[in-house]
């Protein structure tokens, strides 16, 4: 009797587990109602092109627009980028209220290949941040997000990222609001953020 | 020298600028080739075409190669669990009667170790390899940054 009553509570437990972790994992790639009900606050301190340290706590007050990528991404960042410079040229007068922000998940080699280059030629106001590998593991990990470093033969340097492709909205008092995956049209980014001014 | 003659090779095997334009090899129609410009030489261009096969016999194509890059690679994007990766394709399959494209989000080839950068109203040539069709080349436009899709009257997109 007393083993089955463990074995019970070992199942008990085991589900819990089970739960939480397909909770952590998915939490962030479905959808706003879900993120909704767990809020939380991303946070980033991570340097800019100049090197300045740029944090979540500066930008209080705007949207966030975030985007985790690598200027060697020949398909996936540059279309979400496009996405993102064309829902700010759209915003028009609310451009000011949204700042897009592009964060290196391949600092070393971004730095070295020219982030601000990369980042204002999608859009003036896209500011690129790049640190250090521990302060980008934090960021992302704030964010609930993945990505990691892949050896391929067949990829410049022999290496590529896997990432979460996502592109992730906070609100004005830092708390995040939602996902919108791979791929959505700006248009469907231009009207959710114009229904929360 | 090398990148001054691989530059010129470029320049004198682009003739002038043949939007969508349409190449044909056996049953293979290749057409709305197009990529974006790039911001300096360092960071991989790309590379997307459609390619429809009217024959009755499956073909793939496995492998393209340019004077505008060094190592041009077939790759997909792959989603997955919601991890983008980016793995190399070694064919990428034309059924018999079926229209294939490398698109955004999908099949595209990755153009690295670029010979120059590549600059919005460029073109560049860039030879397929199918598996029993043979070799075709194709003209590619430059188009900007931000584009989506290929800038033709009947790309319908």
């Amino acid at each position: 009797m007393r083993l089955r009553s463990l074995q019970i509570i070992l199942w008990i437990a085991a589900t819990a587990a089970v739960v939480a972790f397909s909770a952590m994992r998915w939490w962030p790639a479905t959808d706003e109602s879900a993120a909704a009900a767990s809020a939380f606050s991303p946070a980033f301190a991570l340097a800019d092109s100049e090197g300045s340290i740029r944090t979540t706590a500066e930008f209080r007050g705007k949207f966030l627009l975030v985007f985790f990528g690598f200027t060697s991404c020949p398909d996936v960042c540059p279309t979400t980028l496009a996405e993102v410079a064309q829902v700010m040229d759209d915003l028009g007068s609310d451009a000011g209220s949204v700042q897009p922000i592009f964060i290196s998940i391949d600092p070393e080699r971004d730095m070295r290949l020219g982030l601000a280059d990369y980042t204002k030629a999608f859009h003036p106001a896209i500011l690129g941040l790049a640190g250090s590998e521990a302060e980008t593991q934090s960021a992302a990990a704030s964010f609930k997000i993945f990505y990691e470093r892949e050896a391929d033969t067949s990829s410049p340097d022999g290496y590529t990222m896997a990432h979460s492709p996502g592109l992730y909205l906070i609100g004005p008092d830092g708390a995040w609001l939602r996902q919108f995956t791979y791929g959505t049209p700006a248009a469907d980014i231009l009207s959710d953020l114009q229904a929360r001014f | 020298m090398k990148h001054f003659l691989l530059a010129a090779a470029l320049i004198l095997s682009a003739p002038a600028v043949m939007a969508c334009e349409t190449v044909t090899i056996g049953d293979l129609t290749i057409e709305h080739a197009w990529s974006k410009a790039t911001i300096g030489a360092g960071r991989p261009g790309v590379f997307y075409v459609e390619i429809t096969n009217g024959g009755s016999v499956d073909d793939a194509l496995i492998g393209i190669a340019t004077p505008a890059a060094g190592m041009p690679m077939l790759h997909e994007t792959v989603v997955q669990d919601g991890i983008a990766s980016m793995p190399h394709a070694m064919s990428i399959p034309v059924p018999a009667g079926q229209n294939v494209q490398l698109s955004p989000g999908g099949y595209h080839g990755m153009l690295m170790g670029l010979t120059t950068a590549l600059k919005e109203g460029d073109s560049f040539p860039v030879t397929l390899s199918f598996e029993k069709a043979g070799e075709v080349t194709v003209n590619v436009d430059v188009l900007s940054l931000r584009a989506e899709g290929p800038d033709c009257a009947d790309a319908g997109q």
